[in-house]
């Protein structure tokens, strides 16, 4: 297909006790790639993200991210990827500089090149006046965009997007999506869990999980041929209705 | 080091520009040393005193005289009869009336013996029975006075009662170490349990979960700051109390200190445990306060002597931490012993601060899977 494989799993099993959450996943992710990582709640896809993000070893399975065993070497994995969640994760009573500073410093980047970022990342966003104000001052939208700008500061090779837009109104996610798009032109991979459909369509590619398995994984466009579907809300519905109810 | 080094410079953040948290570790301390000092008192100082002379002879006014002028009372009236007692006590400012009967004049001179009472107003136990040794004290130092030392007769012995340590019986002497130990596990456990339970109730645990930096990292990174401005606060309330209260350590100061830093590892430790099993700020304030302040107030000694409790309320205090440096502190500070007297307290809070410690890991590690 494309590029690089960045992320590369193989028949992942994790189990808690007698409970499977992910069973037998196997899939890849190419560079510079738009990834959804779709699934209802308690599909297993939380658990399929802890383990990629080294947060949390697989049972059994082969894990690789940005060239590095998330189980065993979750510690270089760590510091080749980026993360964000529905929260924004930014300390509400610091300013932009503050936050700036203190991932940058977490990240172990020199104090020149935190600098440079800063400058960079303050120029793109037009956000040279909000600079010394604190994160509850500012409006939702701003801080998302600071959150996902924050995120790429110590630019990873791949950024994990946990709902990223949960909350937000449609102009502000579409604003958001283009620095998504920009982000992955830039040859940065996303791998983004969402529940808004929509933003599905806007994926390169899409999985969608349903008790703990991986039922399907193609681009949109190929999975509302395949489900003879009209938009990815029909598919996953249809996907993950029928097996639902043989339970 | 360095990315460690940028996350206790947050938290320090964190810290100073909240001015509740800057309350809670900076004015509280200094208000309650100031208000246990002052105006929480178990020594008794003017105490209201009322008189009902029935028999106005010389020795009774002699007597009445002797307790009014011994600085311990104030003379809040003259009673005539006995239905004005009730109402004396009612007014409020009486906690006790002195009694000689018509007969107490008459008695004394003819049979060489005679009976005076004294009701104290037992709604406030512990002020009544201070203020009824204090006033039997002078009776029995009057008695002498008169008797003169001539006559040692049957049931004269007198025991001569010294305080040691605390001559004057001032209690600051036993609020001070007791606000230390109650500041420091208040501020340490229950800052940190919140500090750290704020981090998961915002999603940035996760975030710094993420990171390469290692839990453990994160962990002393959120005690740090607390663990410096808790000591600073002990050299604080120690300066206080000295200059204030003319308290000073009659012991050993570094062995004050170094224990004082035991205690501190204690309270963090326990604070640590406590935002394991609590997922929100709330929770970690409702556990810290039930489950530490109140066992604090009340199990430790601090306010009620532990011999007294019931045997069950005595074993509950076993695990109270405070309870043992009470004991500590009291020690070194009050009666300037050393390690030799309070080793095996020493050993149980670090006994203690392992266990804490090694539970919350294997909570935190379960949390991780």
């Amino acid at each position: 297909m494309k590029g690089n494989i960045v992320i590369s799993v193989r028949n992942l099993v994790k189990k808690f006790g007698s409970f499977t959450a992910n069973d037998d996943l196997t899939f890849d992710v190419f560079e510079g790639e738009i990834f959804g990582f779709l699934g209802a709640n308690g599909a297993g896809k939380t658990t399929a993200l802890r383990i990629l993000s080294g947060l949390s070893a697989p049972t059994s399975g082969e894990v690789m991210v940005a060239g590095y065993d998330a189980g065993k070497e979750s510690e270089m994995v760590k510091r080749n990827i980026g993360y964000m969640c529905q929260k924004f994760s930014l300390y509400e009573d610091l300013t932009v500089r503050e936050n700036i500073m203190l991932y940058g410093g977490i990240y172990g980047m020199s104090r020149q090149l935190i600098r440079e970022q800063e400058q960079k990342l303050l120029d793109k966003l037009d956000f040279k006046e909000f600079r010394n104000r604190v994160i509850s001052d500012l409006p939702l939208g701003l801080r998302q965009k600071l959150a996902f700008s924050v995120a790429l500061l110590h630019q990873p090779k791949i950024i994990f997007l946990d709902e990223p837009t949960g909350g937000v109104d449609p102009i502000t996610r579409r604003q958001f999506w283009e620095m998504i798009y920009e982000t992955a032109a830039a040859g940065i991979t996303i791998f983004v869990t969402t529940h808004y459909m929509d933003e599905a369509e806007y994926c390169d590619r899409v999985s969608i999980m349903n008790e703990g398995r991986i039922v399907a994984l193609d681009t949109p466009e190929n999975l509302k041929n395949q489900y003879n579907a009209l938009n990815i809300e029909e598919v996953f519905i249809r996907i993950a209705r029928p097996l639902k109810q043989t339970v | 080091m360095k990315r460690f080094l940028a996350f206790v410079r947050k938290e320090f953040l964190h810290i100073f520009r909240d001015i509740r948290t800057l309350i809670i570790i900076f004015g509280i301390p200094v208000a309650q040393i100031l208000i246990f000092g002052f105006v929480v008192r178990t020594d008794i100082k003017n105490a209201g005193i009322a008189i009902m002379d029935l028999s106005q002879d010389d020795v009774s006014r002699k007597l009445t005289d002797k307790i009014i002028s011994s600085g311990f009372f104030i003379n809040t009236g003259h009673l005539s009869s006995y239905n004005e007692i009730e109402t004396e006590f009612r007014k409020g400012n009486t906690r006790a009336v002195l009694i000689f009967g018509e007969d107490f004049g008459r008695d004394l001179t003819r049979e060489g013996k005679a009976v005076m009472s004294i009701i104290a107003d037992g709604s406030d136990p512990n002020a009544a029975t201070l203020i009824t040794n204090y006033a039997m004290a002078i009776v029995r130092d009057f008695n002498m006075e008169i008797a003169g030392p001539a006559l040692p007769g049957p049931g004269m012995i007198v025991p001569g009662v010294k305080m040691f340590y605390n001559p004057n019986l001032e209690s600051h002497f036993m609020f001070v170490p007791g606000v230390i130990t109650l500041i420091l596990i208040l501020i340490c456990a229950l800052m940190t349990s919140v500090t750290i339970s704020r981090e998961k109730e915002f999603g940035t645990m996760e975030v710094l979960l993420v990171s390469p930096l290692r839990p453990v990292q994160i962990i002393l990174g959120k005690v740090t700051p607390y663990f410096l401005l808790s000591f600073i606060n002990v050299i604080m309330i120690l300066l206080l109390s000295w200059i204030v209260f003319d308290l000073p350590v009659k012991g050993s100061l570094v062995l004050l200190l170094a224990e004082t830093m035991l205690y501190i590892l204690m309270s963090l430790s326990l604070g640590i445990l406590i935002s394991t099993i609590s997922d929100t700020m709330q929770q970690a304030i409702f556990i810290s306060f039930l489950g530490l302040m109140l066992p604090t107030i009340l199990l430790s000694g601090f306010i009620f002597p532990i011999e007294n409790m019931h045997p069950v309320y005595n074993l509950v205090s076993m695990i109270v931490p405070p309870r043992y440096f009470i004991v500590i502190i009291k020690n070194i500070m009050i009666k300037g012993t050393g390690l030799m007297f309070v080793w095996k307290e020493t050993l149980i809070l670090l006994l203690m601060t392992v266990f804490f410690i090694s539970v919350s890991i294997r909570k935190f590690r379960l949390r991780l899977e």
